[in-house]
């Protein structure tokens, strides 16, 4: 047992759940302004020749701060017809189910929110209730605009949500649990044929599953190709058309920090999470360590998320469907076939 | 191309921009410097010259002017406004009648109506009306758009020389204009 958790041991419980909950402030809140800075920011705007944010800081690195400085002097509009209780409460929902989602993405052997045998199927569960959420926003707006957007995110995110778990179940099955924790474990301390010098991450085993899962991820986070919810050019934002000001600005917030988090539990499932091959997982520095190598394993998903997302353009309804039922959910099906005939095999 | 062919090729063209945006130089000498990769100017504190011929603002060489109202007939924004009085101009020949021309009180263009279209410049018969490349003409006030004619007069000291068609186009031009 090594000294982190000890201290935290030595609190009473609203301490350490104080502690618990600044910390998941503080990983939503830097991981999504990291990732909107970095990426949508700078990274986008080099795709596109530019030169992004300049002005404000050096490089525009405070531009994010004049943007929320920004959303929060606006006013907080509420349409005349809007179920204004449902209306008021939708992006808290969406921005709970973030919250909640990463409470279970490890950081290091003692450094985790919660350590629970259900772990990723929490995960997963807890993702789906932002589709409630967004179908809150698409009802409550009474406009026919959010109301189209909501329905067909929730379309979307449900038939979405199907490959992503199976997706998952095929990792589950390797790993033999579904805590988060056995999972990094179970991929830092694998051998591939023997050899157990980076351990078994089990993107290498997992190919399949990982790509069903980043595409299923991306369709989540309802980023392009995938953003027929906000479609700007014909739903003028989908859901979000009649927010303004700060519950804007808490949808904002919700897409980018899901990003985050959606790419954490791809980096735990898939890359070996906090771990680093060479180190023992269960030293003391590894709780300072894998913090950075989760972040750094964030960055480099979500670049891909951000990538694919001014890359391609947008998928058509119908073909967006066709591509979740009649290749996602087979071919993850397929997968979790040949994983377990082959867990049983060797 | 078949579909994932054409995807990677896409993300292709995207990364492959990036890294060029980021390192200019190549590979050779790895340093980022977005700031001379990117194709685009800051512009407030850099200043991309605009083309000879771009069409900044609208001109007036106002000796040409004959006050003829063609400009403001063929105006589709209806932005330009004058008025002018007949005058007594001493005769070509020595012993003639004097003749009577047509003097130009007000020539205003109110630019924030007019949308650069250009037949203004296009349909003037006395070559009065010249682009200028100048592009900076911003005001606080939306009435300070509206140019009266010395201001617009003044825009003619920015208006470039003209420079002579290609060789071989003298046939296609039926008046090669002279400023």
């Amino acid at each position: 047992m090594s000294a982190s958790l000890n201290i935290l041991g030595e609190l009473s419980y609203w301490q350490q759940t104080g502690i618990r909950v600044g910390a998941g402030l503080a990983a939503v809140l830097l991981i999504a302004g990291t990732l909107v800075y970095l990426h949508l920011f700078k990274l986008v705007s080099f795709m596109q020749s530019r030169l992004g944010p300049m002005e404000a800081g050096p490089f525009g690195s405070l531009q994010l701060l004049a943007e929320v400085g920004k959303f929060l002097q606006k006013e907080d509009i509420f349409p005349r017809k809007a179920d204004r209780f449902v209306f008021a409460a939708a992006p808290f929902v969406v921005l709970m189910s973030t919250f909640l989602l990463v409470v279970v993405v490890p950081g290091g052997p003692d450094a985790w929110f919660i350590d629970t045998e259900l772990g990723i199927y929490l995960a997963m569960a807890v993702s789906s209730v932002s589709v409630i959420g967004i179908l809150m926003a698409g009802w409550g707006s009474a406009s026919k605009y959010s109301m189209l957007g909501g329905l067909r995110a929730t379309g979307q995110l449900i038939a979405y949500e199907l490959p992503l778990i199976l997706a998952v179940i095929g990792v589950v099955i390797q790993a033999g649990t579904m805590n988060m924790q056995g999972i990094v474990f179970a991929q830092a301390e694998g051998s591939i044929f023997g050899w157990g010098g980076i351990g078994n991450p089990y993107i290498l085993t997992q190919g399949v599953a990982f790509l069903i899962f980043m595409v299923a991820m991306q369709a989540e986070l309802t980023q392009a190709p995938f953003d027929m919810p906000i479609a700007e050019s014909e739903l003028v934002s989908g859901y979000m058309t009649e927010y303004s000001g700060m519950r804007f600005l808490l949808f904002f917030i919700g897409e980018f920090a899901t990003a985050g988090v959606f790419s954490a539990i791809a980096a735990v499932l898939f890359l070996g999470g906090w771990s680093v091959p060479g180190i023992d997982p269960n030293d003391n520095i590894m709780n300072v360590l894998g913090p950075v190598v989760m972040l750094v394993k964030i960055v480099g998903l979500t670049f891909v998320v951000f990538w694919a997302r001014f890359t391609f353009p947008r998928f058509r309804e119908d073909q967006l469907q066709r591509l979740a039922w009649k290749v996602l959910i087979p071919l993850a099906l397929a997968n979790i076939v040949v994983t377990g005939i082959l867990k049983v095999a060797f | 191309m078949g579909l994932v062919p054409g995807l990677i090729k896409g993300l292709g063209v995207t990364g492959g921009t990036m890294l060029r945006t980021i390192f200019p130089d190549g590979w050779k000498k790895p340093i980022p410097n977005p700031v001379k990769g990117a194709e685009t100017v800051q512009y407030p504190h850099e200043k991309e010259a605009p083309p000879a011929r771009a069409r900044g603002v609208i001109a007036l060489h106002e000796e040409n002017c004959t006050a003829c109202m063609l400009c403001a007939r063929e105006c589709p924004d209806w932005c330009i406004y004058i008025e002018g009085h007949k005058e007594k101009a001493p005769p070509r020949r020595a012993g003639g009648k004097p003749r009577k021309v047509n003097a130009i009180d007000r020539f205003d263009i109110d630019f924030a109506l007019c949308m650069f279209c250009g037949i203004c410049v296009d349909v003037c018969p006395f070559d009065a009306l010249f682009w200028s490349p100048e592009y900076e003409f911003s005001e606080p006030r939306i009435a300070d758009l509206l140019h009266d004619k010395s201001r617009l007069s003044e825009w003619m000291e920015t208006v470039p020389e003209f420079e002579p068609y290609e060789a071989g186009s003298e046939a296609k031009v039926k008046k090669v204009p002279a400023t």
